[in-house]
């Protein structure tokens, strides 16, 4: 039984097919690939497991359960973490809040906690911060622990949101294109970021990538999405090989 | 962000040498004197006027103690501005400004050692000081009673929409109907147990039992806004969109016309006869127990939560924020400390009727959230304290005082459009803390 196991999905947008019949298999320690020309429909792929649309078909299940129908909330909670395409990230509040943030359903003082300082919300909240501590300094970026999130150059704040997302500690990290307006050097860190994140956590990631230079190098299965239909899918070195995919997508990328 | 210009600021001020001098002096004068200290020099001014005040008026050839810093004295008989500053300065400025200096060291070794032994303790003794200062302040005339228990009412009410408004960012316009349901509920609780009343009958447990039960009844008023606020919350939080604005207000418009129409609490005629519960020590304990209550929740990751909510609602959910649970806790408990600022206001005036709670508090209530600040309990007391006590002091000037007070308030938006204070965490620790001289 995989981990992450989709099928059959299909979704539209009134009369829009975002995406059809989509199925998808993830094992623990797996990096998946998804790729995709522009409005293909991988980040509604991304939306659509993490419980943020509701699959018009198809069913969803992590570890074998049916996470179909949760809220994203409860989705996040069961284990599958996720970056945003353009980064979201909370406007006034600091580094360190963004990552103790995401330990909101593992703590359980309550709202007596909340609002009267007991040892319990002491404790908790002292146990997230080091937790929130270490999660930073796994991505370099400890030292902005109280800077206003906005006062943190590109790269660091994409740390930052990766960092939010494994303080969840998910079974599967979702990312929605990583290195997007990243320079060379950039995402040649983040690649590194990732494969030792990978290598120390062991959890498994599903990566949505624009550069295949990225995917190819990361995952050991890739698949290819055009107008919301999966039309190839194996290592990258099939992918690379695959006159379809050469056609749809990798042509144009290729020269460049 | 706000952090960074602060310490800007304060670089500039002690580098540039010839334009900010005389600023870099005073800071100099005064810096190093921690909360202790002021309080100090405070609780010295109070205990001067209280028992050479009356003396002074008389030398000065001032009918009465200004009985708020002059402002009113002044506006009302331009004559006896002279006498008013130089009491001003007499009383407070120099005794304050003196007692504060030539303490701090004493005030800084007793301050650390406070803080050292607890936060608890510490804040307990700042907490007392300040209410020795407000009590002797307000006893030289019922008016300071009146004014300094309507101000500490005015903070919790804006603090709490502050929570909705500010730290939630959603438009709630609901605040002057919850204080509405808490003032009516507490009041029935208490006029109906405590009062031979013509409605209510005969007082049902002696009177001196009254102070024991106002906790309740203030609880209870503000549990009766807490279950009222459902009606606004539950449909404006199902979905996502801008509703709560327009529902809000509708409710605070229904809770009016439902209490004007119900003859049983007097109708448009109100209601009267509380008992006198609500002393200086009940408001100030409450307001006190308010703002801490409050500025706990804020601070804890529960609390964080609104932020998240409002930046960006989606990435809170899948930071596995239950962001309707979040809003909905807010929103009820925002309405609950409305509903005992309201409880209160009944008691101070022991008298309410429909009318009090109209759009004119509601213009006021949110004036003082923004005038203070968003996202800030420095701001919310702030924003209170001023607007009221502006509102107080400029009331010799009748009309102009509508003309001044919003002019102000136009000014504050286009230079500090998130009002004086705003995002700036309320630490009481850091705020208790011994301070050392700056050079
Ligand atoms: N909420 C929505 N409502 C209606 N249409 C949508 C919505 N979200 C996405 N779409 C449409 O669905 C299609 C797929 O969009 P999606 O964002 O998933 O593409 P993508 O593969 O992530 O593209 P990109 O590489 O640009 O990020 C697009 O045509 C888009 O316009
Ligand atoms: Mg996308």
């Amino acid at each position: 039984m995989a981990l992450l196991q989709v099928e059959k999905m299909t979704h539209y947008f009134g009369g829009l097919r975002a995406v059809y019949n989509y199925h998808l298999s993830i094992d623990t320690g797996q990096i998946q690939g998804l790729i995709g020309p522009n409005g293909a429909g991988k980040s509604t792929i991304f939306n659509l497991i993490t419980g943020i649309y509701t699959p018009t078909e198809g069913d969803i299940r992590l570890e074998g359960k049916s996470i179909l129908g949760y809220k994203p909330h409860e989705v996040a909670a069961m284990g599958l973490g996720r970056t945003f395409q353009n980064m979201q990230l909370w406007r006034h509040m600091t580094v360190l809040e963004h990552v103790k943030m995401a330990r909101y359903s593992k703590l359980h003082y309550g709202l007596l906690g909340a609002f009267f300082q007991t040892a319990a919300r002491n404790r908790e909240e002292a146990e997230s911060e080091k937790k929130a501590h270490h999660f930073l300094k796994m991505f370099g970026v400890d030292h902005f622990a109280d800077q206003n999130i906005h006062n943190l150059p590109y790269g660091a704040q994409r740390r930052v949101e990766m960092a939010r997302a494994l303080a969840t500690e998910p079974k599967v990290l979702f990312l929605d294109e990583p290195t997007a307006g990243m320079n060379p050097e950039e995402l040649k860190q983040m690649v590194a970021t990732i494969r030792r994140v990978h290598e120390e956590l062991g959890l498994a990631i599903f990566l949505i990538e624009h550069r295949l230079r990225v995917v190819m190098e990361l995952c050991e299965s890739i698949q290819t999405l055009v107008f919301g239909e999966v039309i190839a899918e194996g290592t990258p070195e099939e992918i690379r090989n695959d006159p379809k995919v050469i056609e749809a997508y990798l042509g144009k990328d290729l020269v460049e | 962000m706000e952090k960074k210009k602060f310490k800007m600021k304060r670089t500039n001020a002690s580098q540039a040498p010839v334009p900010v001098r005389r600023k870099g002096l005073m800071r100099r004068w005064f810096s190093g004197i921690p909360l202790l200290g002021w309080f100090s020099g405070i609780l010295v001014a109070v205990l001067l006027e209280h028992f050479l005040g009356d003396a002074l008026t008389e030398v000065l050839g001032l009918p009465k103690i200004p009985v708020l810093f002059g402002f009113v004295t002044m506006l009302k008989k331009p004559a006896l501005m002279p006498g008013s500053l130089v009491f001003i300065v007499l009383v407070y400025l120099i005794p304050v400004a003196v007692t504060a200096r030539l303490g701090a060291s004493a005030a800084n070794a007793v301050a650390a050692r406070l803080i050292r032994r607890s936060v608890g303790l510490s804040a307990g003794i700042h907490l007392l000081l300040l209410y020795a200062c407000l009590h002797i302040w307000a006893d030289v005339s019922a008016y300071r009673v009146l004014t300094l228990k309507l101000t500490l009412i005015a903070v919790m009410l804006t603090l709490s929409l502050n929570v909705i408004n500010g730290y939630m960012g959603e438009f709630s316009c609901s605040h002057p109907g919850f204080m509405a349901v808490g003032a009516y509920v507490c009041s029935v609780f208490t006029v109906g147990l405590f009062v031979n009343d013509r409605i209510f009958g005969q007082a049902l447990l002696p009177p001196f039992l009254a102070p024991y039960f106002f906790p309740v009844a203030l609880i209870l008023g503000g549990s009766a806004a807490a279950a009222a606020a459902l009606f606004v919350a539950i449909p404006s939080f199902r979905t996502r969109g801008d509703y709560l604005a327009i529902i809000s207000l509708a409710f605070m418009f229904i809770v009016k016309s439902v209490i004007e129409n119900l003859e049983i609490i007097g109708g448009p005629r109100g209601l009267g006869s509380q008992p006198d519960l609500a002393g200086l020590p009940a408001v100030f304990v409450w307001t006190v127990l308010c703002v801490w209550i409050i500025n706990n929740f804020v601070r804890s990751t529960l609390g964080k939560a609104l932020n998240a909510v409002r930046d960006d609602e989606l990435a809170a959910e899948a930071m596995t924020v239950n962001t309707r649970r979040t809003k909905m806790t807010a929103f009820l408990f925002a309405a609950f400390w409305a509903g005992v600022a309201g409880g209160l206001f009944a008691h101070v005036l022991r008298y309410v009727n429909p009318g009090t709670f109209g759009i004119q508090r509601l213009a006021e209530v949110l004036a003082m959230v923004y005038f203070g600040g968003l996202n800030s309990v420095y701001g919310s007391i702030l924003g209170a304290v001023g607007l009221n006590l502006l509102g107080e002091a400029l009331r010799p000037l009748e009309l102009f005082k509508w003309i001044l007070i919003p002019l102000l308030l136009i000014l504050v938006m286009i230079f500090r459009p998130k009002g004086l204070i705003a995002f700036k965490e309320f630490d009481p620790k850091r705020v208790l803390m011994p301070r050392f001289r700056s050079e």
